[in-house]
């Protein structure tokens, strides 16, 4: 018995009664019967809910999980401190069982969270629209690709490498296949955009450029020197920036890009394996109009009571079909959710402040590193929270020796840069403390 | 009582949160980051503290209604109860607090989850392989179009059109022109259904693919499928199913045995995952064998020393999001898939079938039912019919708030004038499907007696009929 | 109902022709069809339009719908007013309402369009 379907014999009976079929078979008539299966599927049978717990617990049991071991690793999911309301609040049943809210009077709650979201996200960025989300951060860094596109109709795409090598993955399985432009990669010095290259590369036929600030090597891009050079040749400028690091450094709206995006999961996300995370979206103004995905708006009823709804609903694929400005429906609204919840309360000075533990601990951690002989920083660019270091010893067994004394050791950047064979992504959050990092610090004395 | 904006609740050194001190030496921010990198001025969040975070969260929750407070038959959303045990299972650590960089001998737990997982959504749908990393119904829908447009290109062979039924959902048309397709729409007949001549003389050498949701938005069965099947395959063009509806056919009726070649599930439908208030879902797309070298990396497989992730698949589209997918949407899903058992599929299917033509055969005496047969999952009622005293769908919508429903899916299927679209779904019971047939039976006759309380509904909830015409002329998208 | 001095298109614009100018707007029916609308969207000053094609759109909350002209032609005026205020074209579809002005092409192509009579005919067959 399904504890999930109430039906009875009894009710089954009396709903057949009055539908006049002799059968639920029966209801099944326009299938043709050579199409049904014969037998039961070759499924396990069904567990009760204790057989489940234990079957599923067993199962996480056979993962190594971050209460229990201490991790650096970041390389964009990052382990943030989460406080407890978070759960508490998103796990209010009346928001999660809920549809995207197309009957806005049924919906207020999660419509005016929503609309609470796109005003901290503005206000953050300091950019002057933002949807109400997309699947993550590379997905909402390949839609603005495409917004470039149809807005300029330029050719060529040029993305810098210190972007998210699972972003760039992303972008161009996304335009190739869809729009055939050609995308360039631009080489790095020191670990930020190689500027010179940038100038040369850069033409009248490119549709956007991109960088991440900070990028993947957590190193700072000189993004006002970008901006100068993208807007000169006519091209659009695209960010992606990591949120948290706006409680500290200079926000996109301010060195005037044209759309920034990010990966939202550091706002009160889990790590949950790498989803479901939060693709934040904003946009100049320009371009409210060719945006993706949903956007909330604030109306009154008829009294003249304020209240929220989604609005420019005929740019999407329900009404504007094949002519949507992009095909996103079900988006990521609880993580964005999230995100309000952990902004509210992180606030005007928590959010500075998060962000400067994160800086403050990652520096003492990295100084503490490039002591230790043979250690040297990779780039020596001004960095947030994540930097590289070039190890005198092979990355992969200095990260098993760490994972053997319950640490999660940086990420080997020679799995997705070849050339950059002995270095090491080191992540520090809030979350480190002195203890964890002078562990860390010891572990890798030992090693030399 | 509206309850303000966070914002308005804010006073200057009000605070929510609670960190410690910094305990490493701490430096001038100026000597670790040059100026110019530095954010001048206020960010413009608000101070509150933490009760009134809470406060005001709990308040949104309570002007939004869920599965878990109001009966929600939205058509073609598959709006069923969401097990609470699952809820509690994706939340372990073991499961959430796991790095997706993180060693794979070090997840070996979630890793054999997702691969059982593909076995299951592989056997209950016939199909041969299946990528669980699209984050959507539409993403899959895109993933599964690139899928079949790489195919084509390593053929060397131009095919850049893709048939679409005119009740097929918004997404199917919005994805292909997205993967640059030319789109064609295929009529349906007078029982609302594909055309097959009209299907016959559309289906060329030039098409990819035809899109097809079975049962189709009008909750009804193709019964010419096979023929689809074999006009689109002798001209040796995709047959894809847009898996949203799947409610109905569990256990009954596998995907391949209709001939589909390929398909995305909806996990927050059919497998009961909460749908967040519009997200996260999850879409995995499955494929019969001739399509599997294409799937997006990385696949999760077995060797000897266990479960591991495959990027060495030289014909893969690639990646189409970051890491792996919405795990912990999937983790959801299984445990569904677990609790039910092959036992439990077909009752599913049974029940919801059940329960739609129990409440289609209550209503269609009072609501013109524009296609008169059984229905599978879902039935399609319009508010057209001449006698309704310019009362409109919206207005029978606006007005079941009132009696405690979420309406129906509203305008969709755009083939029905008016179209209010029910999907019951198997977890609801009698009582209250007899209560919704009451109330919308009700609303039948306040049209006749009362047509303006219908006009001017909702009238008890906490707010009246929003002005979206207002909300669109005079955009304010942000506070 | 529908004013006799207008020329009338299958897909509910209507033509005023004075000369070798062609003044377009969209019908009551039409509007009554879309409900408010809020948004429309006009083609620049420059422009050409041809017999058929879409020169534009108009949106409601919940609708979107193309501009066929109705004439060939190079645009001489839009109506600017329409982008601040579309509640124009529900209020006063014949006057005010007005979109674009074209100067006419190939005066046979007028030939095609239905007059107040034919399109009654095409509103019953609609509704």
């Amino acid at each position: 018995m399904i504890p999930y379907i109430p039906n009875t014999e009894e009710d089954q009976k009396e709903m057949l009664k009055e539908i006049g079929a002799e059968s639920i078979e029966a209801l099944f008539c326009a299938i043709p019967q050579n199409l049904r299966l014969k037998t039961d599927l070759n499924l396990p049978s069904s567990l009760s809910e204790m057989e489940l717990v234990n079957e599923l617990k067993g199962l996480s049991k056979k993962n190594a999980h971050l209460d229990e071991y201490v991790s650096f690793l970041g390389a964009g999911s990052y382990d943030h401190f989460i406080p407890a309301l978070l759960d508490h609040l998103s796990g209010r049943s009346e928001f999660y069982t809920s549809y995207t809210p197309y009957q806005a009077e049924a919906s207020q709650g999660m419509l005016q969270a929503t609309y609470e979201y796109q005003s901290l996200i503005c206000q953050l960025f300091q950019m002057d629209i933002c949807n109400a989300s997309l699947y993550d951060g590379a997905t909402a860094l390949a839609e603005a690709v495409i917004l470039a596109h149809k807005v300029n109709h330029g050719k060529e795409v040029l993305v810098v490498k210190s972007v998210h090598p699972e972003s760039r993955q992303v972008l161009t399985t996304y335009i190739k296949k869809t729009l055939g432009l050609s995308i360039m990669e631009i080489d790095c010095q020191n670990g930020v955009t190689d500027l010179a290259q940038l100038k040369e590369k850069i033409s009248n036929d490119t549709s956007c450029v991109i960088v991440q600030n900070p990028n993947f090597f957590g190193c700072l891009e000189e993004v006002k020197k970008i901006e100068e050079i993208t807007h000169q040749s006519g091209s659009l400028y695209i960010v992606s920036v990591d949120p948290i690091s706006l409680g500290l450094l200079v926000p996109p709206g301010e060195y005037n890009a044209d759309m920034a995006v990010g990966e939202g999961q550091a706002l009160g996300s889990k790590l949950n394996f790498g989803g479901p995370y939060l693709g934040i979206f904003t946009s100049k103004k320009k371009f409210l109009r060719k945006i993706p995905g949903r956007i909330v708006g604030e109306t009154i009823d008829k009294e003249g009571k304020r209240g929220f709804v989604l609005t420019l609903q005929t740019r999407e694929q329900h009404i504007r079909r094949e002519r949507a400005t992009s095909n996103i429906c079900t988006n990521q609204a609880l993580n964005a959710l999230r995100a309000v919840i952990y902004l509210s309360t992180l606030g005007e000075k928590g959010l500075p402040k998060v962000a400067e533990l994160c800086l403050q601990k990652s520096h003492y951690a990295a100084r503490r590193i490039y002591q230790i002989p043979g250690f040297e920083p990779t780039f020596t660019s001004p960095f947030f929270k994540e930097f590289a270091v070039k190890c005198p010893i092979p990355p992969n067994k200095i990260n098993k020796l760490l994972w053997d004394n319950k640490i999660l050791g940086g990420f080997e950047l020679s799995r997705l840069y070849p050339q950059l064979q002995n270095s090491l992504l080191f992540c520090v959050t809030e979350k480190r403390t002195r203890g964890d990092i002078d562990r860390l610090i010891r572990l890798l004395e030992g090693m030399v | 009582m509206r309850e303000p904006l966070i914002f308005e609740k804010s006073r200057e050194d009000r605070r929510g949160y609670s960190l410690p001190e910094c305990d490493v030496g701490r430096k001038g921010v100026e000597k670790l980051i040059p100026g110019n990198y530095l954010r001048q001025g206020r960010l413009g969040l608000p101070q509150v503290s933490e009760p009134d975070v809470v406060r005001h969260f709990v308040r949104l929750s309570q002007q939004n209604i869920g599965i878990d407070t109001n009966f929600y038959p939205l058509g073609s959303c598959t709006m069923k109860y969401n097990p609470k045990v699952n809820e509690d299972i994706a939340q372990l650590p073991g499961f959430t607090r796991i790095h997706p960089y993180q060693p794979e001998v070090s997840v070996q737990g979630t890793l054999q989850l997702l691969h059982q997982m593909e076995i299951l959504l592989c056997e209950l749908s016939g199909m041969d392989r299946v990528s669980l990393q699209p984050a959507a119904g539409a993403h899959g829908e895109l993933t599964s179009l690139m899928m079949i447009k790489a195919y084509y290109e390593n053929k060397k062979e131009e095919r850049d059109t893709i048939l679409i039924p005119d009740s097929a959902h918004g997404t199917n048309a919005a994805s292909s022109n997205f993967c640059g397709f030319r789109i064609i729409e295929i009529k349906s007949n007078e029982s609302g259904v594909i055309d097959l001549d009209d299907l016959k003389d559309k289906m060329s050498q030039k098409v990819a693919a035809l899109m097809l949701t079975i049962p189709n938005t009008l909750g009804l069965f193709e019964p010419g499928i096979l023929q689809i099947a074999r006009i689109v395959h002798n001209k040796e063009g995709f047959l894809y199913l847009d898996g949203a509806n799947l409610n109905a056919l569990l256990g009954i009726v596998r995907p391949s045995d209709l001939g589909i070649d390929i398909m995305h599930f909806n996990l927050h439908k059919t497998f009961s995952t909460p749908h967040g208030g519009g997200g996260p879902g999850s879409g995995p797309v499955g494929v019969k064998r001739t399509l599997a070298a294409y799937l997006p990396v990385p696949t999760v497989e077995k060797n000897s020393k266990g479960y591991y992730l495959d990027y060495n698949r030289a014909r893969s589209i690639g990646k189409v999001r970051s890491f792996y997918g919405n795990i912990g949407v999937i983790i959801r899903a299984y445990c569904y898939l677990r609790s039910l058992g092959k036992e439990g599929l077909k009752k599913i299917s049974y029940n919801a079938v059940l329960n739609a033509n129990y409440l289609m055969q209550r209503l269609k005496n009072y609501f013109y039912l524009p296609y008169d047969q059984p229905c599978m999952h879902e039935f399609v009622l319009s508010g057209k019919d001449g006698e309704m005293k310019e009362v409109r769908t919206l207005d029978i919508a606006k007005r079941l708030l009132d009696f405690g429903f979420h309406p129906p899916t509203i305008y969709f299927p755009l083939i029905v004038k008016e179209a209010l679209m029910i999907e019951p779904t198997e977890t609801e019971c009698k009582e209250t499907l007899d209560a919704f047939a009451s109330a919308m039976i009700e609303i039948r006759k306040e049209i006749e007696e009362n047509p303006s309380a219908v006009k001017e509904a909702p009238h008890n909830l906490s707010i009246g009929r929003l002005d979206e015409v207002k909300a669109s002329r005079q955009l304010k998208l942000r506070w | 109902m529908y004013p006799k001095s207008l020329k009338y298109s299958q897909s509910h614009e209507w033509v005023k022709v004075d000369k070798d100018i062609a003044t377009v707007g969209i019908t009551d029916f039409a509007t009554k069809q879309l409900t408010d609308l809020v948004y429309v969207e006009l083609p620049s000053l420059e422009g050409r339009v041809s017999k058929g094609s879409s020169f534009g759109a108009v949106e409601s909350v919940k609708a979107v719908s193309d501009l066929c002209s109705p004439v060939s032609g190079k645009i001489i005026k839009v109506n600017e007013k329409l982008s601040m205020q579309p509640e124009i074209i529900n209020q006063d579809p014949y006057g005010e309402g007005w979109m674009i002005k074209v100067k006419i092409e190939d005066q046979t192509e007028l030939d095609t369009l239905m007059d107040s009579e034919e399109y009654e005919e095409l509103v019953k067959k609609e509704k």
